[in-house]
Order: C-alpha cells, then structure tokens, then sequence
C-alpha cells in the first residue's frame, strides 16, 4: 500500500499547497488589510510591503473615523458588544430548556418522545423567514420589537436543536446501571441527575455550548429581519458599516477581522468537539 | 442494606414519574410551540391578498398567490436559479471536500494541523465571508481582480458581472462550506474498519479498484448525511448572497429566500413572499425527511461502534 513513488508525493504536495492557498488566503489578506491604511490599499499594482498601522483598529474601537470629510461617529464596539450579548444570551436560555429536555429525551424514554425530538429537529432545517417574516408583525404588536428578549427567543431555533440533540447523545451513553445503583442508594431522580447524570455529561454540554455560540454568533438573518439599528449584532452592523460613504476599507476589513476572531478562537478550543456538533451529534471526531 | 433502599420523605412536591419527561421538556416545547404560531400564520399569509402598502385591500384569495406563479416568469427564474446554486454548490463541495479528506487520511500531526486550519472558513460568519470576498473583488483595489487582470482577463467584475455573479457566490459558498464536507468525510474515512484495505493491499489490487469498490461504498452514508445537510442549507442560502449582492445584478441571484425578503419588505408584497417560502419550505421538507432517515442510521451505527 505504501509504494508511493516521488511523484506522487509531489503531486500530494503541490494539491495540499493549493488547498491551503485557497482556504486561508482571503483571511490572510483581510488581516493584512486591516493594517494598512486606503493609500497603501489603492496601490496598483498591490504589494505587501507595506508600514502597517493600528490606526484602523483603534478608529473602531474609540468610535472615531477620520475621513477627508472631518470626524465621523461608528458604533461598531456596540454591534460587538450586541453580539455577545445576544450569542451569550441565547445559549444561556438554550442550555437551561435544552439540558432538562436533553435528559428526557436521552433517558427516560416516554410516549411521543421520537416524533417530538424529530419535529425540534426539523425547525432546524425550515426557511428562516418563514417564521421570520410573520414574526416581524408580530413582534411589533407584542412589543418585543427592539428588544434583545425577543431575538434570544428567535435565536432559540438554531441553538435549542442543537443543544438538544448533542447533549442527549451524551445522556444515552451513560450506562443506566449507574444511575440505577445511585437511585437504589435511596436518592431522588433529581439529585441522580444532578449528582451523576449531570457531570457524566459534561463534555457534551460544553461543546453543545460552545458551537451554539458559535452559530448564533455567525448569525445574520434573524437580526437582518427582527433587530432595530441599536440592537443589531456585527453580522449586519458590518454590512451596514460597509455602505457608509467615507469609510477606509482598512477600517472594514479591520471590522471584519474583529468580528470573526472570537469565533475561529472558540472553534480552535473546540476543535475536538466540532465535527460532532456539526453532524448534530450523528458522527464522532 | 434494607436500611438503604427506604427512600427519604421530602417535603415539597414530587413529580409523578410517568409526567416526569413531559414536565422536563415542556420549557424547550413551549418556545417552539410559539415558534409554530408564527409558521401557520405564512400559511395563512400565502392565501391571502395582503400588501402591507395597501391594508385595506387584504383578503383571502385561497390559492391566487400560486396559481399565479404558474404564468410568473420571475417565479421560474427564482426556481431556476435556487436549484443551480444548490446542484453547483453541493456538487463542487462534495468533490472537493472528498478530495481533500482523501489527502489529509493518514493521521499525522502535519494533516491534523491543516485539517484543523480549514475549519476557520467554516467558523467564519457566511455573511461576513461575503464582505471578504467583496474587498478581495472590488474592481478599484481587490487583489483577486488583479490576479484576473494577470491571466489576461482584465476587468474581470466579479459580482457584479450578470455571467459571473453566479460563479462568484458560488466561489464563496465553496470556501466557507467545502471544510463542513471535508471534516465529515475525513471522520468517515478515518473510522472505517482496516481489514478490507489490508486484503485488497495484500492480494495487490489496484488502488483505483480499491476506491470505488471498498472506500466509496462503505463510505456512502457519510457522503449521503453530508450531502443532504448542505443541500437543505444550499437551497434556502440567503446570507452569502444577499450580503454579496442583494441578489442582484438585475434578477440573476434572486433565490428563494433573497427574493422573499425582496418581495416583503421592498414591494411589500406579503402574499406573494409568503407563498414563495411555503414552495421552499415543501422542498427542504422532503430532503429533510430524507435527511434525518439517513442521518439517524449513521447515529445509530456510531453509537454502535463506540
């Protein structure tokens, strides 16, 4: 099997090359980007050479851009701080319905419990705005409009499946005769679950947490639709930012590299974790 | 040991333990019954005559609103262009995420390392992705334009080109989702049993034969669950393309989703996006009933093995 010859190690090579050419360039040059200031960026034809500057970053984060056209206010750290906030949030509301949930599903199995777990499963899989849309009406005559209550709520759609679904796999492979012996021990079920079912599954709930933070961090449509300019996280602040006339593409791409970089972080601590929670807890890194 | 088994009397209230499970996932079930409130409301939405310019005029036209997608060419065109960027975007991905997890198989620290830097994309926000793609194209300093200017295609517009708008969202989708594939593959390589590839090695058989007759086949449900998944995503893509051009240049990009949002909050158009989605929703519905067919019987045989 392992009679590979020189050339197709070269072949290997130069394919491996090219995938990691492609896949990390764009964040390669954007970071560079968000060092340089638009005279260095303009140059034709492009190098990179150049003096870098935190001239960008710290523009973003004082909220103040220097234009040709005088001062101007950005809002982006509010849109960062949004979208922590939310993400945090979301998981916080997550974690709490999904672990108990998580716990019935994955343990004690009762009447309906299959086709409840699938119908939970498949609002993952609906058009968005098919909710979204009909919610925005709503939302306004409820009051939840401009609120960060009500895009928690929202953002239950992506996080709660997933949370579910993980954790439960995790609850199925602890061996019920643990938790029988415990309870034969005189204990309730909740001290069981509290006291061994609980930290048995730890992993799995820190990764389930982890990645809905993630994806609710990566995303875009349920605030493109439901969040008012002051509530909105740095997926669509960004956009917006991008479209303000005036604005140095040093400062969006400095933006843009401030926005990613505590999710590809939190995806480097998870990494262990991500390919199970990617597959909804079907398959195992 | 008899001593042990009496339970302690607690105070408080106590929980029957045949209610016990609906209790616990009564909290999750309760905010997503508030999710199907907002769901049947499209229903309704999508058989109505409703234009949020014109109040006054709303009212039930039963099955108008598809019906008339029938003779509505922009109907097709949304159809049309939905399902190209699914089958471009899922067949690319497929190929080159297989590609890749054939080269990165062997479990060295150097491809656990790359197999890992691939993730960024994939971490990456889609919408946010798009904005990346947008600076490396803009035709004043993006560096992709220069390299198109290089090999001879000078001014090369990206996006904003009607023939390369496709291909550019496309390019997009793939850099952010080929690693989703990847990762899969490369778990699904990695688990399958080393007899077989031991024989095959030992009798001599070419590596070729051994890829379709042994790697392909036992690797098949994680292509199928991989596949799936990123059809049900790809058919409904709404961030990439809207966060790219809006689904412009004219109608060129306007998918499902981009021409529901479209049709809601520019022509406001309620009705109409509403029936629009619901066509979506029927569509990612059945590859989703597919989907979690498939995606249950890869659970179940990796809970299996492990």
């Amino acid at each position: 099997m392992d009679q590979t010859s020189t050339l197709e190690k070269v072949l290997r090579r130069v394919a491996i090359s090219l995938v990691i050419l492609f896949f990390m360039f764009p964040i390669f040059w954007i970071v560079l980007m968000s060092f340089q200031t638009n005279e260095t960026i303009l140059r034709v034809p492009p190098s990179i050479v150049f003096e870098p500057t935190l001239s960008n970053y710290v523009a973003l984060i004082t909220g103040r851009l220097e234009t040709q056209a005088g001062t101007l206010e950005v809002n982006f750290m509010s849109n960062l701080w949004n979208s922590l906030f939310l993400s945090a949030g979301s998981v916080a509301v997550g974690l709490i319905l999904g672990i108990p949930a998580a716990y019935a599903f994955g343990r004690i199995k009762f009447r309906g419990s299959e086709d409840i777990a699938f119908t939970l499963l498949s609002f993952r899989f609906a058009p968005p705005l098919l909710v979204l849309l009909p919610l925005t009406i709503y939302f306004q005559k409820i009051g939840l409009a401009d609120t960060y209550f009500g895009l928690i709520w929202v953002y239950q759609l992506i996080v709660l499946p997933l949370i579910l679904w993980i954790v439960r796999g995790y609850f199925e492979d602890i061996p019920a005769d643990i938790e029988y012996a415990y309870r034969i021990a005189g204990h309730s079920w909740f001290s069981t679950f509290r006291k061994v079912a609980l930290p048995l599954a730890m992993p799995g709930i820190a990764a389930a947490g982890l990645l809905a933070f993630i994806f609710a961090w990566n995303n875009f449509i349920f605030a493109l639709v439901l969040a008012s300019a002051d509530k909105q996280p740095v997926t669509v602040g960004a956009l917006a930012f991008v479209t303000a006339s005036g604005i140095q593409y040093g400062q969006v791409a400095a933006g843009i590299v401030l926005s990613i970089l505590p999710t590809l972080a939190l995806a480097l601590y998870a990494q262990r974790y991500l390919v199970e929670g990617l597959s909804l807890g079907a398959v195992k890194g | 040991m008899s001593d042990a088994v009496v339970p302690a009397k607690r105070k408080g209230f106590r929980i029957s333990p045949g209610a016990l499970p609906y209790v616990l996932s009564l909290p999750a079930l309760l905010v997503c019954i508030g999710i199907l409130v907002p769901f049947f409301t499209a229903v309704a939405y999508s058989l109505q005559r409703y234009r949020l310019s014109q109040p006054w005029a709303r009212r039930w036209n039963w099955g108008e609103n598809y019906w008339n997608f029938l003779s509505d060419n922009s109907f097709w065109n949304t159809l049309q262009v939905s399902l190209t960027y699914a089958i471009l975007t899922v067949g690319l991905e497929l190929v080159l995420g297989l590609c890749i997890a054939l080269l990165l198989q062997k479990r060295t620290r150097f491809n656990n390392f790359v197999s890992i830097m691939l993730l960024m994309p994939l971490m990456t926000a889609p919408a946010l992705a798009s904005l990346m793609w947008k600076l490396m194209t803009n035709p004043g300093f993006g560096i992709l334009s220069y390299f198109a200017s290089l090999i001879g295609l000078e001014d090369f517009r990206w996006a904003s080109d009607p023939s390369t708008a496709m291909l550019t969202v496309v390019l997009v989708d793939m850099w952010v989702y080929t690693p989703f594939i990847m990762i899969l593959l490369l778990a699904g390589l990695r688990s399958l049993p080393k007899q077989p590839f031991e024989a095959a090695a030992l009798d001599g058989v070419p590596r070729l034969f051994v890829f379709w007759r042994i790697t392909l086949p036992m690797l098949t449900p994680y292509l199928l669950t991989a596949t799936l998944f990123r059809a049900i995503e790809s058919v409904q893509q709404f961030d990439i393309i809207y966060a790219m051009t809006q689904g412009g240049p004219g109608d060129k990009l306007t998918v499902f989703q981009v021409e529901a949002y479209l049709n809601f909050f520019q022509s406001t158009n309620v009705g109409r996006s509403a029936a629009l989605l619901m066509i979506l929703w029927v569509i990612t519905y059945v590859l989703s009933m597919i989907f979690i067919k498939q995606w249950l019987k890869l659970r179940e045989r990796q809970r299996g093995e492990a």
